[in-house]
């Protein structure tokens, strides 16, 4: 039998697409379900990858959760709907990856604290953050593994055609979710996030910038090899994820710029900010496919 | 131009946009006694806080001299007849901001967005509204997009709920034409009751000419800053504008001496540099950049050794929006390591 833990995916827009093209490729999950709630262009791609389609919901997979042994699911929705997803199919044993900001189950930034969360054992539910999260936890993290950090922020810049109406009607839910991330999984004392959203053509590939407030003086070469380290980490499931400039010091404060190129699979390559989502997911489910096949969860 | 008789609301700016030259270090005392003599000289509406609005306090965009808080609490009790305005910038502030000043007892919230993304407004514009505060859409750096698509971004604006709307030159680029066009389609397809606003910048010296451009196209209420204290080269210099629409008859219910002595006798005195055009800030407005890079263009430049004018050159280039003064440090960076 294989050791691959089937799996499914709620939302058959951009996100869910990209996932879908990743997890296909996968040696530890095989997507079978895609969940939407209406017929849609996601669904009939879906269909066309041999994926079995749900057009009501999640109601419409409950049903066949234990004949297709859907162990895992990605719910690439929005917050507004996802506890309900959630809640369904917990009650039916499948672990649910969170892609929303609903952020119902723990944090999960996966080069920083999945090997802990792994080690709590199995999870309901796990929230990956969000896009920015995704792509500046690692940096704080890695300053904050060298030396206490007081404060992190993170700038977050994005090209206006990879941000969908979803983040654009709940703004406010990507800023205080990230902050808390960087506190949280960031070891930041003081978390705080900004997005900035540009509309340039052609579009721009997503920017970061990570600055942290150390409460000694940095020491720089720890914090370097930190930095250098963290990066290679990311890059195992994000090949696009670039240290472009830094780490810089002046005074107490450490900065960093990164860059994230998606890799193009159905998102363009600027969208690295949903890339590195859709990426982060797949890795934190194919490292429970991995746990559970050792028996260790 | 016959502006007699017309009803023009002016908004202080020094107090909030004025921050940026003073890189937000000017204190609850310096705010209480300027709002305090502002409000003696009729200004009927003044904005108060960080330089990028509630929430603005970061390593970004600079630390203040005391929390939106503090500036707002400070403030308001003393005011007889101004009301006071706080920005926010949807990414950098959240409704959680705006409910601290709405509590605090501002009049008007102003929700700023990229002139392109009225659509992240929608929440903060939305509850304002249904606060039934005096809410503002200010569409940012509009001189990028066209009066078509700026209407389009506007009516968005309005629909969140909005009751005016703001046409803002950010960059301090615009001609008077390019006011007059925007205004006048915005004016022809809004609402009637929808109020509309200019906010200039003083780059190439057009703050007058254009906040002129704009009532004369259908705007009623004009930004400005007495002694122009502001982002760049300074806000349209609101003691000029008021005794010009004097001179021109129209109705402001501003005492122009009291406000002269305000921007003469409490301002520049307030000034770390004189706000001025110069080689740096008239480059914003030719090449159209986001005003507030200016100080951090010169940090950059003294730091990596190149030209400031080169730095904002550059993010012309890029084509850097509002909030992103963060590529500045990374901009310099790269040119010094270029050059060497």
């Amino acid at each position: 039998m294989s050791k691959k833990l089937r799996a499914a995916i709620i939302g058959p827009g951009n996100i869910g697409t990209d996932l879908l093209m990743k997890a296909m490729r996968s040696d530890w999950i095989e997507p079978v379900w895609m969940v939407g709630i209406e017929e849609s262009e996601g669904i009939k791609r879906a269909r066309d990858f041999g994926m079995k389609v749900s057009t009501s919901g999640v109601d419409g997979l409950v049903p066949f959760v234990e004949e297709d042994n859907i162990q895992i699911a990605f719910d690439a929705t929005s917050a507004y709907v996802h506890a309900d997803n959630s809640r369904k199919l917990n009650e039916k044993g499948v672990i649910m990856i969170d892609l929303t900001p609903a952020a119902i189950g723990p944090y999960c930034i996966p080069p920083v604290n999945l090997e802990a969360l792994l080690k709590e054992g199995r999870k309901e539910n796990v929230n990956m953050v969000t896009c920015g999260g995704q792509a500046t936890i690692p940096m704080v993290a890695a300053v904050s593994q060298v030396q206490e950090v007081e404060y992190g922020e993170i700038v977050a810049t994005v090209a206006s055609k990879s941000i969908g109406p979803g983040t654009r009607k709940n703004i406010d839910e990507f800023t205080r979710t990230t902050a808390g991330a960087i506190e949280k999984v960031g070891g930041a004392k003081k978390g705080k996030a900004i997005i900035v959203v540009n509309p340039a053509e052609p579009p721009l590939i997503m920017r970061d910038t990570i600055h942290c407030l150390t409460k000694d003086e940095p020491n720089q070469e720890a914090i370097i090899a930190s930095v250098h380290a963290m990066v290679e980490k990311v890059q195992q499931y994000v090949p696009g994820y670039r240290l472009i400039n830094g780490p810089i010091f002046d005074g107490k404060r450490v900065t960093v710029f990164m860059e994230v190129e998606g890799l193009g699979d159905f998102l363009p390559k600027y969208s690295g900010n949903l890339d590195i989502m859709t990426a982060a997911g797949l890795r934190t489910a194919e490292l429970y496919a991995e746990a559970i096949a050792n028996g260790t969860i | 131009m016959d502006l007699k008789g017309k009803k023009v609301t002016l908004h202080d700016m020094c107090l909030r946009d004025g921050m940026h030259p003073k890189q937000h270090q000017i204190s609850v005392d310096e705010m209480v006694d300027i709002a305090t003599a502002l409000d003696e000289s009729g200004v009927p509406l003044i904005e108060v806080t960080h330089g990028d609005g509630l929430g603005g306090s970061s390593v970004n965009y600079g630390f203040p001299a005391a929390t939106d808080e503090e500036y707002l609490d400070a403030v308001i009790p003393k005011m007889k007849n101004a009301k006071i305005s706080a920005l926010l910038l949807p990414g950098i502030g959240t409704i959680d901001h705006l409910k601290m000043a709405a509590d605090i007892g501002v009049s008007t919230i102003r929700v700023a967005t990229h002139c392109t993304e009225a659509d992240v407004s929608e929440q903060h514009i939305g509850l304002s509204s249904q606060m039934g505060l005096d809410t503002v859409g200010f569409l940012m750096m509009a001189h990028m997009i066209s009066a078509e698509q700026l209407l389009e971004q506007a009516l968005l604006m309005e629909s969140y709920g909005a009751n005016c709307i703001y046409c803002t030159d950010s960059a301090g680029y615009m001609l008077p034409h390019h006011v007059t066009e925007r205004i006048s389609l915005l004016r022809s397809r809004l609402k009637p009751e929808t109020e509309l606003g200019f906010h200039g910048h003083h780059n190439m010296a057009l703050g007058v000419a254009n906040s002129l451009a704009a009532v004369d196209a259908g705007a009623n209420r004009i930004d400005g800053s007495a002694a122009g204290l502001g982002a760049g080269a300074g806000n349209t210099p609101l003691e000029v504008f008021a005794t010009v629409l004097d001179r021109m008859e129209a109705e402001t219910g501003v005492n122009i001496f009291k406000l002269m002595a305000v921007a003469e006798e409490k301002i520049v005195p307030l000034m770390d540099q004189i706000v001025r055009v110069d080689r740096d800030s008239l480059t914003l407005g030719y090449a159209g950049v986001y005003s507030s890079f200016l100080l951090f263009a010169q940090r950059a430049s003294a730091k990596f050794g190149v030209p400031s004018q080169d730095i904002l050159l550059e993010m012309a280039r890029l084509k850097a929006v509002g909030g992103q003064e963060d590529l500045i440090e990374h901009v310099a960076m790269e040119m010094a390591k270029a050059k060497s």
